[in-house]
């Protein structure tokens, strides 16, 4: 049979506001799909974002559900998990959104090593306000505030999370669809910050302005990019060059941050008793 | 029994506020002079199972305790000057979101850095017009250690009551000096918590104003779910430009202040047969306080109007007064903020004369009195 999206969807609150071809539709199902995997109860489970196209993906799905301002998601949901650490807390939202305004609040998550789940849909622009290049922006594209090529480096998500302490982190593009919900369920289910990079297309803002013919081509890019991590094992340095990785890159057990704060409380209870 | 008393500093009796008003969560980014709020509810709050977080920045700081409050908890930040401008933003987003917290801006001079170990009474006019948008604001300026304590719980009773923001902005005086504080016990000062649903999980709107101009507010993780967001929205919390009902939103949510009674407390001295008013809070209106008695021994008709609350600003007392003194002397660590406000509720039917002061002394009873004395 197949899988019931209705399930999890609020009554009435669609169509989404995403163009035709725009990748985080694909990127919401495949959360949608993690969250089934994973068996998490609706009522206990929170859904936090910040602003952006991206970032409008709380109002659809049926949990706890918090649309913030820009770039904050992460801060409130070390709120919301700090406050109530037996809930499931899932961060979404855009590069834009996660790595210029709000990288600060996305390495200090990272960092803390909190429990949540950061679901950053990277469409390498800031699709909502018409296509400005984000830090995730290839160098040399075109965006409405390059128009003679962009000449900031690039943010890699995936290599930031790591440095700054993230204790999953995984890619994976809007072509990738089935690994999608894997990716996000393995995050879910890891105690720790996990971030899962989601490569995804904006053809209306991006697409257009990079000479993409059709969503067909920017898919196909995706694919022909992605690289598994065992495969690059085996591949030299000029095979992998202008490629990028896909699956789990990193995994590792540290201390989370409301267990280290449990014990915190314990310490002071005892002083104080 | 005799009451339990201390000497406390007005930040550490802030902190025993918030405790005592039922915090559970705080979430701030040092800096001075507020920082001492921070350090004692970390010690604090993990003893009676609650939380602390320092986070990376203001910003952070503001949104941690708003995703807090929306699990249920009762919170608080506590800053100064550039963290309250930071701040900003998420200030708005408690206000449209109709989120209960509390903000301690202790306040130094400015624009920028100013003089961080200075005090000022210059974020006055912040605290109503910092964020943007058409809002309501509650904001709240006690004079003493005592009072910050029971403002502080004040605080947390009317963001709980009203769904909404509340500010306690004290200067860095009243903010460090220490003074004998006696402990209210349990029971002595009123503590009210958010109300709660009463109907079906299906049911729940958390912007529902059939129940009234402030809506009950459910808590994350609880048999309610619900959707918080920034944007306009209709009563189920989903975003909407329907033009009604952003209109009726906004109406509703600067009436629910407007229209609310126990928010307004003032305190006056000598003010009965007083020809001249002395408009002045925080730790100006202590000097004041002094400057009037003085000024009684000579004979001169002089009392004391002291704000406790800001904001909403008390304007048909104001009024009152404007009509019956000659009058009114305002008196702020600051070149013309609530001065501006006086003015406007006055309308003319007195005169007011203005003294400031940004240097980062105090303003002096002398002053006061000086000043006071030149109106004809
Ligand atoms: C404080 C603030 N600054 C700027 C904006 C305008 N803004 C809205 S969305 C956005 C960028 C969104 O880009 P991204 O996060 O990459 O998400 P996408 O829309 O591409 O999914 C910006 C700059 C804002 N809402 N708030
Ligand atoms: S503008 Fe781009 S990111 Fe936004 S919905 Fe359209 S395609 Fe998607």
């Amino acid at each position: 049979m197949a899988f019931d999206y209705d399930k999890y969807l609020r009554p009435g609150k669609l169509p989404h506001i995403w163009c035709p071809g725009c990748g985080h539709g694909i990127a919401m199902k495949g959360l949608i799909r993690a969250i089934d995997a994973c068996g998490l109860e609706k009522n206990n489970t929170a859904i936090v974002s910040g602003i952006g196209c991206a970032s409008r993906l709380p109002g659809y799905v049926d949990f706890n559900t918090l649309h913030t301002a820009h770039g904050r998601g992460a801060a409130f949901a070390t709120g919301v998990k700090m406050a109530k650490p037996e809930m499931t807390v899932i961060v979404v939202g855009g590069d834009g959104d996660g790595t210029a305004i709000g990288g600060n609040h996305f390495i200090h998550a990272c960092r803390r090593n909190i429990d949540m789940t950061y679901v950053i849909f990277n469409n390498s622009i800031y699709g909502m306000t018409g296509g400005q290049f984000s830090p995730c922006t290839p160098t040399g594209a075109l965006a409405s505030t390059t128009v003679y090529g962009n000449p900031d480096p690039t943010f890699d998500i995936s290599k930031l999370a790591i440095g700054a302490g993230a204790t999953f982190v995984a890619r994976t593009t809007s072509f990738h669809a089935t690994q999608i919900d894997k990716l996000i369920a393995e995050g879910i289910q890891h105690k720790g910050m996990a971030v899962i990079e989601v490569l995804d297309d904006c053809p209306t803002t991006y697409g257009r302005r990079n000479k993409f013919r059709s969503v067909i081509d920017m898919m196909k890019k995706l694919k022909d990019n992605a690289v598994p991590v065992a495969a690059a094992a085996k591949m030299t340095a000029e095979q992998l060059e202008g490629k990028f990785l896909t699956g789990v890159l990193f995994k590792e057990e540290r201390p989370e941050y409301t267990e280290q704060y449990a014990k915190v409380i314990a310490k002071a209870k005892a002083k104080g008793a | 029994m005799a009451k339990k008393v201390a000497l406390l500093q007005g930040n550490e009796a802030c902190a025993q506020g918030a405790l005592y008003a039922g915090c559970t969560f705080f979430g701030g980014y040092p800096i001075t002079p507020s920082t001492e709020v921070a350090e004692v509810l970390s010690i604090e709050l993990p003893k009676i199972g609650g939380k602390f977080i320092q986070m990376e920045d203001e910003i952070g700081a503001m949104a941690s305790v708003i995703g807090a409050s929306l699990t249920g908890a009762k919170v608080l930040t506590a800053t100064s000057g550039p963290g309250v401008s930071l701040k900003q933003e998420l200030i708005g987003y408690a206000c449209i979101a109709e989120v209960p917290c509390v903000i301690i801006n202790v306040m130094r001079g400015g624009p920028s850095t100013g003089m961080p170990t200075g005090p000022g009474q210059s974020d006055v006019q912040q605290a109503k017009w910092g964020t943007h948008g058409d809002h309501a604001a509650i904001a709240l300026v006690p004079a003493s250690c005592q009072e910050i304590f029971s403002e502080t719980v004040r605080a947390f009773n009317l963001a709980e009551k009203y769904r909404m923001p509340v500010q306690v902005l004290y200067d860095e005086i009243v903010g460090h000096s220490r003074e004998r504080i006696e402990f209210p016990e349990p029971g002595d000062l009123e503590v009210i918590d958010r109300a709660a649903p009463s109907v079906s999980p299906e049911k729940y709107k958390p912007f529902d104003p059939s129940f009234g101009d402030v809506p009950p507010l459910a808590a994350f993780g609880t048999d309610y779910r619900f959707h918080v967001t920034g944007l306009n929205k209709a009563a189920d919390g989903f975003p909407t430009t329907k033009a009604n009902l952003v209109d009726d939103e906004q109406r509703r949510q600067v009436r629910k202040v407007d229209a609310a009674t126990d928010i307004e407390l003032n305190e006056e001295y000598l003010t009965e047969d007083a020809e001249v008013i002395i408009f002045a809070y925080g730790s100006t209106s202590r000097s004041a306080r002094y400057a009037v008695n003085e000024m009684r021994k000579e004979g001169i008709k002089v009392g004391l109007f002291r704000p406790i609350t800001l904001w909403p600003f008390p304007e048909k007392r104001i009024a009152a007064l404007a009509q019956q003194a000659k009058a009114i002397v305002v008196a702020e660590m600051n070149l013309g903020q609530m001065v501006l406000e006086v003015e406007r509720v006055a309308k003319g039917a007195c005169q007011i004369s203005f003294l400031g002061r940004v240097d980062g002394d105090p303003i002096n009873p002398g002053q006061i009195m000086e000043k006071v004395k030149e109106v004809k």
